[in-house]
């Protein structure tokens, strides 16, 4: 059964979520990839205020493709997270509780996932057309210069992902792979 | 001598460049279809379903299947009685590549300089691989890579006394390191011999030949059966969350190379394995 979760992303949401849920998500969230993060993080560390407000926020890595004329934003399917874990700690300390992508997480995240309750979900990755139909609008609100990168507030309906790190650091990813070898050898 | 204008290689490969990356190839639908019937894992059922719901809605649209459109891969094989007029061909293949990213709605993935790292806005360059062959022929590949999967491929100069058994044991374990990173299920393309760059080029070359097609070398073709099958051992399944379908196809392509080496080179594509061709 998916589980229904509106914006903002709640500490008492996050901690309802376990490794595994799938969910549905609807209302606002943020795209940023490593560009937009390495920018968000300077302006944290010199103590300045960011873009948008990221307490309770959940970030999509994404670099979405043009909108063609008509629709709201193009292809925006998830890229690979890894290359977040350099900037993420410092978002979550920020307030972020929720992270959209695909792929592994360091351990540097999960530590500041569980200290400070903050979630994990991957989207498909490569079905980035089937992903745009749940985006309903797109602006961008900052680092214009950026392109694809570009910081966007979008606004989503039924967004599709499921829950790979829980707050507590459940890992789909090791459990996932464990109970199908395991269902084999049965 | 056969004269080509520079304008049709141009045009061509804006064509290609927008086909490749809405329409996904059939060799490759039916291996996802045929990878979903095997696939008794529900999750990972459910997964292939929605990636075939998906390279459907592109096709339909005329959207892009994957929101990262690639860096233009652009395979040239060239006959050498073939004369091109009009301009280089280099800048007939990058006007293509601007044009099509530009007019197709494609993002544009790609910077001028890997460290001070600006967009260069249109997609330019492409990366271009040139074939001369015997005769008048002129053809044309477009296959967008991703780096989702690129970042996951590897090469290695194992030595001859590593064996088959070494370069078996180095393809699964790139694989098995790649995880959920390159959006599984993935082609694996394979470059063995030649030397350190020659090898990695075999591995990207391997990656376009038809999904239904093994090597002609029956050697290798049982090679690629026996890799598939330990690969979709491992468990790690559709995006990683587990299940049988880790790979769709394996593909080997190998060449002579030194008494001294052994050179092995792991190319990874997404399911979104995306290519294009035309003759001119």
């Amino acid at each position: 059964m998916d589980k229904h979760i509106t914006t903002p992303l709640t500490h008492e949401k996050v901690q309802s979520l376990r490794a595994g849920d799938s969910v549905l998500i609807t209302g606002t969230i943020y795209t940023a990839r490593d560009a937009a993060h390495k920018r968000l993080c300077e302006l944290v560390e010199k103590g300045e205020p960011l873009p948008f407000d990221v307490k309770d926020s959940i970030i999509y890595y994404v670099g979405p493709t043009p909108a063609k004329p008509g629709m709201a934003i193009g292809s925006a399917g998830p890229t690979t997270s890894y290359r977040m874990d350099a900037y993420s700690p410092t978002l979550i300390a920020q307030g972020e509780t929720g992270m959209i992508g695909k792929g592994k997480r360091g351990p540097d995240v999960i530590e500041a996932m569980k200290k400070y309750g903050a979630v994990y979900f991957a989207a498909i990755g490569g079905a980035g057309a089937l992903l745009s139909k749940c985006i309903k609008s797109a602006a961008i609100i900052a680092y214009e210069d950026l392109g694809a990168e570009a910081i966007r507030r979008l606004e989503v309906e039924n967004l599709p992902v499921i829950v790979v790190i829980d707050s507590q650091g459940n890992n789909l990813y090791e459990t996932g792979r464990r109970e199908y070898l395991n269902s084999k050898t049965k | 001598m056969r004269e080509i204008d520079a304008k049709l290689i141009e045009g061509t490969v804006k064509e290609l460049c927008i086909n490749a990356n809405c329409h996904l190839p059939s060799d490759v639908r039916s291996c996802i279809i045929s990878a979903r019937d095997k696939e008794n894992w529900a999750g990972a059922k459910g997964i292939l379903d929605r990636i075939e719901e998906n390279f459907v809605i592109a096709d339909e649209n005329n959207v892009p299947i994957c929101q990262d459109t690639g860096v233009a891969c652009v395979f040239l094989t060239i006959g050498q009685d073939v004369s091109v007029k009009g301009g280089s061909i280099a800048d007939a293949v990058n006007e293509g590549v601007r044009q099509g990213y530009t007019q197709g709605y494609l993002r544009k993935s790609v910077v001028g300089d890997p460290i001070r790292r600006v967009n260069t806005g249109d997609n330019t360059p492409a990366m271009i691989y040139y074939d001369i062959v015997p005769g008048d022929t002129f053809e044309i590949t477009v296959a967008p890579k991703g780096f989702g999967s690129e970042n996951m491929s590897k090469i290695q100069m194992l030595k001859p006394s590593d064996g088959l058994e070494g370069v078996k044991r180095f393809i699964i374990r790139c694989v098995e390191e790649a995880g959920p990173n390159p959006c599984p299920p993935i082609m694996v393309g394979v470059g063995i011999g030649g030397t350190f760059d020659k090898c990695a080029y075999l591995a990207k070359r391997a990656l376009l030949r038809d999904a239904g097609v093994k090597n002609s070398d029956p050697f290798y073709a049982a090679l690629e059966d026996e890799l598939l099958e330990e690969i979709n051992a491992l468990g790690i399944g559709p995006q990683g969350l587990g299940g049988r379908t880790t790979a769709l196809k394996v593909s080997i392509e190998a060449m002579p190379t030194h008494i001294a080496g052994l050179p092995v080179a792991v190319n990874i594509n997404c399911h979104v394995a995306r290519h294009a061709s035309a003759r001119l």
